[in-house]
């Protein structure tokens, strides 16, 4: 059969845009559009093109805007880009608006009753009867919302000329084992690409066609990448108290263990609990840590904000536990559904006193996965919280990775003391630096020996765990703090580094802004400035970072919030070299786009 | 020639020395280390074995005490109202623990009186006393939120509000075991204690605990003198422990028994008050009333043997989640092929 895109495809041959475009869909929350953007996604990610979704929503339940955005790019590039080139406008309340924000030229595919043609004629528009033809669906009125969202990927994956057993895949997959919501679904696209194929005639030069880049890929979130970590990891018990965009962290993670963690008899190797709030759930993490689980406890910021006093308990008592910080805008409730990298600073100092943390950096998917894995390490090597950072971008919106791969290392326990190692020691004091790398040896609870007990506590001690308040027992104790957070450096994952051996300038990011920064760095390639590019996945900071400084001329650091947080990190670390950073910042709360940094990094260059 | 006895020892061949802590640090007399003592004493009957307890404390002066009993049991003292929570993490790492808490009024009924209905509400098992003595001694003598209205500070300075009263709330909240005594009696203290470690649950004590330096004095509601003085125990407790083989004859009718999950046994000698600790409505009744009246009620206010403890809830497995080793709990390869699969 021929359909109404190939036959345009050979009538518009020339100027054709392939597997290069953006897709924006324009709907309202609750609508149930969420599936059919998946659907749509996923097929084109099936027919082996790059592809990436943002899903910019509001905090808010039913009834406000929320827009979905897809790349396909045949290059791999999968980082947002402002300009949108196909806009599917659902949403009566911001058509006019939506349309108005495109370029000339452009596509808009829009219900005919929404008339947005007379908003703008420098537009292709493709107007369509959805709610006749949700209608003509199904009888259901209650269930026409949601198949409209269907006939709209009927009418792209037309117009596209997506392959039609790539769509039937991904609406089986995605409704998984529901025949009759599958069946309601196929009808529902079925519909809208008929009607495509019938009355539209292709007049954009868009096309999808297959490519073989995305074989033995796999899409996923960021938080379901770190749940399956924190699964590998072995972590045995888990408090969270529910935020965006972390809950569904510990959602995914309840789902998985439910799967792979529960004994033949129904019991669990773990225990999951909701706790009353992030002050508990901390409290139930740092708990379970002193007394021996691999514990942990996911957030959003203001869930650091109130775990900030047992942070440092856990910091002074030297207690391990994992902390998933999965930012969003703040200040205060800010803007809980957006994206933002403005915790860093907090969370790298949070709590009172002199308190110092680990911290990962995850940039990719896979580093969800596999930074989860190696904070619960660090975690129990050092005994201390370790906090991986996040954001809402990178853990909440679906990206294409290479699967991720099975731990090649045994879980490092670090330095317990058991009833044996006890008697063959004879002597124990839980805060005395025997290895000399600032880490003490520590036991847990229901160890059966004489030696093993002993208090922890918050307050002043010394290094065998007794209650003090000397200035020489205090100096020494902090000196050991920093110490073994010294250590740490040569133990948090390293930078990775992306070594142009031309450039004179360097460029710093970390987190989500990655995509961005990687195609940035091709676009300034292409206005003639070589950059050297290096990713940091930890602080403390390791010694990568002052040679990277050091080798170049000067050195701009990209990052999402307003006060250039990491920029004036560095400087604290390298004051000698404070002068060659740069900043350039990005913080509206959208995720990371190239131009962007392009344009920051351009105009500084003049 | 004298001959000098071994010193006795419990049913595990400790003797009471090997309960001991730390020497205290509060003041003289202080009720707290009245308390303290009995938890020795009780810990030594039921023979614990003391490497198996874990103490647990928030901040303030009760909250410090844990250093001053069972040297050889690992002790936490966390932060200020969020014990509860420390305890429950605890709890899920380790189910073959003894859990066994000291608060403060301060420390569970003002900061932490959130935490302290939440670990009720799990039913996370474990002992919880209180040491309530109506004030904040660490911060020099402020009225805490259990401080009855009217009370008089050393200063004068009288209570305008209306107190938190910790057992009432604890049973409303479905406590399993809730319990009141009194520092200056160690008969019933002692075995509320013994009771209390028996209980499969969160076991509520709440005890009245004078503060010989911020609240003993004329006008105040928890000194000695006004405790001793209105002090009515509702019955003459007792308790047999699973192991004691101990039967006693009672006049029919005159002792109540509650049969504790483990075997024990609690009796109650009735007094004056005919009492059932077992009916709910009425051990709300009975408080309420007794607060109403002023009167300082104590013994065994409630008890349930039959709620589900959060360990059993949470479903995990009989050894402990702490030790579990890693075959335990990191699955094999093909469950993260499989997973990878799901995601192509």
């Amino acid at each position: 059969m021929k359909t109404l895109a190939a036959d345009s495809a050979q009538k518009l041959d020339q100027g054709n845009i392939i597997n290069d475009f953006c897709i924006q869909v324009a709907t309202v929350n609750g609508s149930g559009s969420q599936s059919s953007n998946s659907v749509l996604m996923r097929s084109i990610f099936q027919m082996g093109v790059p592809v990436s979704g943002k899903n910019l929503f509001p905090s808010n339940i039913a009834g406000l805007p929320t827009w979905f955005n897809i790349r396909v790019n045949k290059d791999g590039w999968i980082a947002r880009r402002r300009e949108n080139d196909i806009l599917v406008a659902m949403n009566p309340q911001t058509g006019v608006e939506d349309v108005k924000g495109l370029r000339p030229g452009a596509v808009c595919i829009s219900p005919v009753e929404l008339s947005l043609d007379k908003v703008r004629s420098d537009v292709r528009h493709y107007q369509v009867p959805f709610g006749q033809l949700a209608a003509e669906t199904t009888e259901n009125i209650k269930l026409r919302k949601l198949v409209t969202n269907m006939i709209y990927v009927g009418v792209i994956a037309e117009l596209l000329n997506i392959e039609q057993s790539e769509i039937e895949k991904a609406i089986r997959s995605q409704f998984e084992g529901k025949t009759k919501v599958i069946d309601l679904n196929l009808n529902a696209y079925n519909k809208g690409r008929q009607w495509a194929t019938e009355n539209l005639k292709k007049e954009d030069p868009y096309f999808v066609e297959r490519l073989d880049k995305t074989s033995g890929k796999i899409i996923i979130d960021g938080n379901s990448a770190a749940a399956i970590g924190c699964m590998f990891a072995g972590v045995t018990v888990v408090a969270w108290y529910p935020i965006t965009p972390s809950s569904s962290l510990c959602e995914s993670l309840s789902d998985y263990m439910h799967e792979y963690r529960v004994d033949a008899d129904g019991k669990a190797t773990y225990a999951i609990v909701q706790a009353e709030d992030e002050i508990a759930a901390i409290g139930m993490a740092l708990g379970a840590g002193w007394a021996g689980a691999r514990s942990m406890t996911s957030t959003s910021g203001p869930g650091i904000s109130l775990m900030g006093e047992f942070a440092g308990l856990g910091y002074f008592a030297e207690i391990p536990t994992v902390i998933f910080d999965v930012q969003r805008v703040g200040p205060s409730t800010g803007m809980p559904t957006r994206t933002h990298q403005a915790d860093l600073m907090s969370t790298y100092l949070l709590s009172h006193g002199d308190t110092k943390h680990i911290i990962l950096l995850p940039g990719s998917v896979e580093e969800c996965y596999s930074l989860a894995l190696a904070a619960f390490d660090l975690a129990e090597r050092f005994q201390t919280p370790v906090f991986v950072l996040s954001d809402l971008d990178l853990r909440m919106n679906n990206w294409m990775a290479d699967p991720f791969k099975y731990p090649e290392t045994p879980m490092d326990r670090g330095k317990v003391l058991n009833a044996e190692q006890l008697e063959k020691a004879g002597k124990f004091e839980r805060y005395r630096d025997i290895d000399g790398d600032g880490i003490p040896y520590r036991t847990i609870p229901g160890t059966d020996h004489k030696l093993a007990a002993y208090f922890t506590r918050g307050s002043g001690h010394n290094e065998k765990a007794l209650y003090t308040e000397r200035p020489d027992d205090y100096v020494n104790l902090m000196n050991r703090l920093d110490h073994k957070y010294q250590t740490a450096r040569k133990y948090v994952p390293k930078p990775e580094l992306h070594e142009n051996k031309k450039a004179k300038v360097g460029v710093i990011a970390f987190g989500s802004s990655h995509p961005a920064i990687l195609e940035s760095l091709h676009e300034l390639q292409t206005s003639n400035l070589e950059a050297s590019y290096l990713r940091l996945r930890a602080l403390p900071f390791t010694e990568e970072l002052r040679a990277f400084v050091e080798k170049h001329e000067h050195v701009y650091v990209v990052e999402q919030n307003r006060d250039a947080q990491l920029r004036d990190l560095i400087r604290l670390e390298l004051p000698d070299l404070a002068t060659k950073l740069r900043s350039v910042r990005h913080f509206d709360g959208l995720p990371l786009d190239a131009k962007s940094v392009t344009d920051a990094i351009l105009e500084q260059e003049r | 020639m004298t001959s000098t006895l071994p010193p006795k020892t419990n049913r595990i061949g400790l003797t009471l020395a090997d309960y001991k802590g730390s020497p205290s640090t509060l003041c003289d007399g202080c009720g707290h280390d009245a308390i303290t003592a009995q938890i020795m004493k009780a810990c030594y009957e039921v023979g614990i074995n003391p490497h198996m307890v874990a103490k647990l404390s928030g901040i303030g002066c009760s909250s410090k005490t844990p250093a001053y009993f069972l040297s050889s049991a690992h002790g936490f003292n966390s932060v200020h109202g969020r014990m509860p929570s420390v305890a429950t993490g605890a709890s899920l790492a380790n189910k073959q623990l003894h859990l066994l808490a000291v608060s403060g009024d301060g420390d569970t009924a003002s900061i932490g009186l959130g935490q302290f209905c939440h670990i009720v509400r799990r039913n996370v098992p474990m002992v919880y006393v209180v040491e309530n003595n109506g004030v904040y001694g660490l911060t020099k003598g402020q009225f805490s939120a259990t401080s009855e209205k009217g009370a008089k500070l050393k200063t004068g300075v009288q209570n305008p509000l209306q107190s938190i009263d910790l057992c009432s709330l604890a049973i409303e909240l479905g406590c399993g075991f809730v319990a009141r005594s009194f520092a200056g009696d160690p008969k019933q203290l002692v075995a509320l204690l013994k009771a209390a470690m028996s209980h499969n649950g969160t076991a509520i004590i709440d005890v009245v605990s004078p503060c010989v330096t911020f609240n003993n004095h004329e006008g105040a509601t928890r000194s000695y003198k006004y405790a001793k003085e209105h002090e009515e125990p509702l019955h003459e407790l007792g308790f047999v422990g699973f192991y004691e083989q101990i039967t006693v004859d009672y006049e029919p009718g005159s002792v109540q028994e509650v049969a504790m999950h483990d075997g024990s046994k609690i009796t109650l000698r009735k007094t004056e008050h005919d009492y059932d600790p077992r009916d709910r409505a009425k051990a709300i009744a009975t408080v309420h009333k007794a607060n109403q009246d002023r009167h300082f009620l104590t013994g065994l206010l409630y008890v349930d043997e039959s709620n589900t403890p959060f360990t059993e809830v949470v479903n995990v497995v009989d050894q402990p989640l702490a030790t579990l080793p890693q075959d335990r709990v990191r699955p094999p390869k093909s469950a993260l092929d499989e997973i990878m699969k799901t995601l192509m």
